[in-house]
């Protein structure tokens, strides 16, 4: 019996016929895919991803070339017997209180908007990054002095911290100085997500490689531990650029942000408040160009968040 | 827990002084006379700056200045107004109004937060949670003014249910609709957390454990589910402390409630700088008190975080 070959006692498919052979076969010819490509893949399934995208390529183009969207000049032709005046068909907004057409004024005021949006979230990314890198890759004392430093930004509203700041430099009210008023205190939040997501990185084996391989620790940190970090900080970007726009809106609102001589959103809902009995539209249309606009940087935030973590994709 | 307790209070200290030097040496480490600056264009009378001077001691070195102004905050000197009143004063009597709208606002977004919350986790990807993330991610987009004035457009003077502005003293019914915008702009992010937690703690294995030793969804959902999945949306509503100070200003301001964030937006609103300084300096102060406690009863509430350095 022994010397018979074992007789078969299971039926064995061959591999052809079995689910195994998608996992078997490897195509060559596939790109190597990464977090990057996957999320590309993932976000442009979403339409979500499409309408923020298309919206806030509408805003940069109208803050661009106001003059595209409207003929109407903002300030000019501003006539006071129109005050407050119902929609026309050259002017299909209407009138603000000081007879100007609400339409043209919401287009030009969009580049104000935007740039402080943009300067805001340059600055905080900056900061951010460079608090949060430094903390969360060498740890220690550095560790400690930056997030204690990162702390005390961290524990003033940075709302009330701009009205302070905005109070202070009253002379001064221009966009570069708000979103400086606004970015200095806002980056802590950039800094803690990154340094988390550092001190996470850094203890992979492809750093310990590179460490072996005799790597030195700067290099480590800027080829491979900060590139593999960046995906949460891009989220919290995207965010902060709508908030920042709502910080200088309701700074504005508030009459220390930018003078009413600049043409902004919150200047224009500001103005309009007293008569939001006899004249909504003034007070509406220009919260409504805010709230679309800050709407899409946050929901264009949300899906890249989604794309980028497996886990939050899994809570979908 | 003493430990614990110590290690959280000298944590705190740096943090404090770092906060008040940091509004301090924001106002008057400034080039030329910072109390000028701090009025704009208006001229403020000498008698006024006389007493402002003394108040911030700017005839000191800056680092005595600093300490002498602290040493006053800790006696409960916050300075005096514009029209001359202490500003402690005014504290006594604004600020009763403002818990009674924070503590409304506050069982507003929790009540209904965490229900459309767990009703939306519970029912994952269903029409229900669909309409509430859309929802609430426009909630998030929305100033707190712009929310304000469309309340007031359309409960004040479209439907009239409630009044635009808050009558004298400040009655419960009169600050229903403020509390209600009040408690909009955090409202939204407790739904989002409440969900999300729902979901990741519905997957934990004493979740499965539980249904499958055959208890009842009825006492599943409140018992395990939602008490665990309350944790991260208490640290949020502590950390987001900060942004519902700034929507008190702008929302007392717009309804005219008589509190401590009225106060605060007239004086930003006329321009009245160091009543302005004042008032942020005592908000940041509650803030930091507020997120003190919520770390002390976080101790006592969750063991583990008392471990962790």
């Amino acid at each position: 019996m022994s010397n018979n070959p074992p007789t078969q006692t299971h039926y064995v498919a061959p591999l052809e016929e079995t689910p195994l052979v998608a996992i078997d076969t490897v195509n060559v010819g596939e790109r190597p895919s990464n977090l990057w490509i996957d999320a590309w893949r993932d976000m442009r399934r979403r339409p979500m991803f499409w309408i923020s995208s298309v919206i806030i390529l509408l805003v940069v183009l109208v803050a661009l070339f106001p003059n595209l969207f409207t003929s109407v000049p903002p300030n000019d032709n501003c006539v006071l017997s129109n005050s407050n005046g119902a929609p026309t068909a050259e002017h299909i907004l209407g009138f603000t209180k000081q007879g100007c057409d609400v339409f043209s004024r919401i287009i030009h005021g969009t580049s104000t908007s935007l740039s402080v949006g943009i300067i805001v979230t340059v600055l905080t990314t900056v900061l951010g990054i460079l608090f949060g890198m430094f903390a969360g890759y060498y740890g220690g004392w550095l560790d400690s002095v930056l997030s204690r430093a990162g702390d005390i930004f961290f524990s003033i509203p940075y709302i009330l911290a701009a009205v302070v700041i905005m109070s202070v430099f009253s002379a001064y009210r221009n966009v570069f100085v708000i979103s400086l008023a606004i970015g200095i205190f806002a980056w802590p939040a950039t800094a803690r997500v990154l340094r988390a997501e550092i001190m996470r990185v850094k203890n992979s084996d492809y750093v310990m490689a590179s460490q072996a391989l005799g790597v030195s620790r700067f290099r480590i940190l800027l080829r491979h531990v900060l590139p593999n970090s960046i995906a949460p900080v891009i989220v919290v970007t995207t965010i902060s650029l709508g908030a920042a726009i709502v910080a200088e809106a309701t700074l504005s609102f508030l009459g220390v942000g930018l003078p009413n001589t600049t043409m902004s959103w919150g200047n224009d809902i500001s103005a309009a408040q007293s008569d939001l009995r006899t004249a909504p539209q003034t007070l509406i249309y220009p919260s409504l160009a805010l709230s679309i606009t800050v709407l899409s940087f946050i929901m264009l935030g949300e899906v890249v968040r989604d794309a980028l973590d497996p886990k939050a994709r899994a809570q979908r | 827990m003493a430990g614990y307790i110590l290690r959280r209070l000298l944590q705190a200290i740096p943090v404090l002084l770092g906060t008040t030097f940091l509004i301090y040496f924001m106002v008057f480490a400034m080039p030329g006379d910072p109390l000028l600056a701090l009025f704009g264009d208006k001229t403020p009378s000498p008698a006024l700056l006389e007493s402002l001077r003394q108040q911030y001691h700017l005839d000191q070195p800056f680092i005595i200045q600093y300490f002498l102004y602290l040493g006053g905050i800790f006696h409960g000197d916050f300075g005096t107004s514009f029209s001359g009143e202490p500003v402690a004063d005014i504290l006594a009597r604004t600020f009763p109004v403002t818990i009674r709208l924070a503590i409304m606002a506050l069982i507003i977004e929790f009540v209904g937060g965490v229900l459309i919350g767990l009703v939306s986790g519970l029912r994952k990807g269903k029409l229900f949670d669909a309409s509430a993330l859309v929802v609430s991610l426009i909630f998030i987009s929305l100033p707190i003014f712009v929310i304000a004035f469309v309340a007031q457009f359309i409960f004040g003077i479209q439907l009239g249910w409630a009044r635009t502005t808050v009558s004298s003293g400040a009655p419960i019914q009169d600050l229903i609709l403020p509390a209600f915008v009040l408690a909009s702009i955090t409202f939204a992010q407790i739904v989002r957390l409440t969900r999300a937690s729902v979901i990741e703690t519905q997957s934990l294995d004493f979740v499965r454990t539980a249904y499958g030793k055959g208890l009842s969804r009825r006492r599943i959902i409140p018992v395990h589910i939602l008490r665990n999945s309350l944790i991260p949306v208490v640290t949020y509503a502590a950390t987001d402390f900060g942004v519902l100070l700034v929507g008190a200003t702008v929302t007392e301001g717009i309804f005219n409630v008589p509190g401590v964030g009225r106060t605060l937006y007239q004086a930003i609103v006329r321009g009245e700088g160091p009543t302005v300084v004042s008032f942020v300096t005592v908000m940041v102060l509650i803030y930091l008190v507020v997120n003190l406690v919520v770390d002390l009863l976080y101790g006592l509430l969750d063991p583990r975080i008392r471990y962790v350095k």
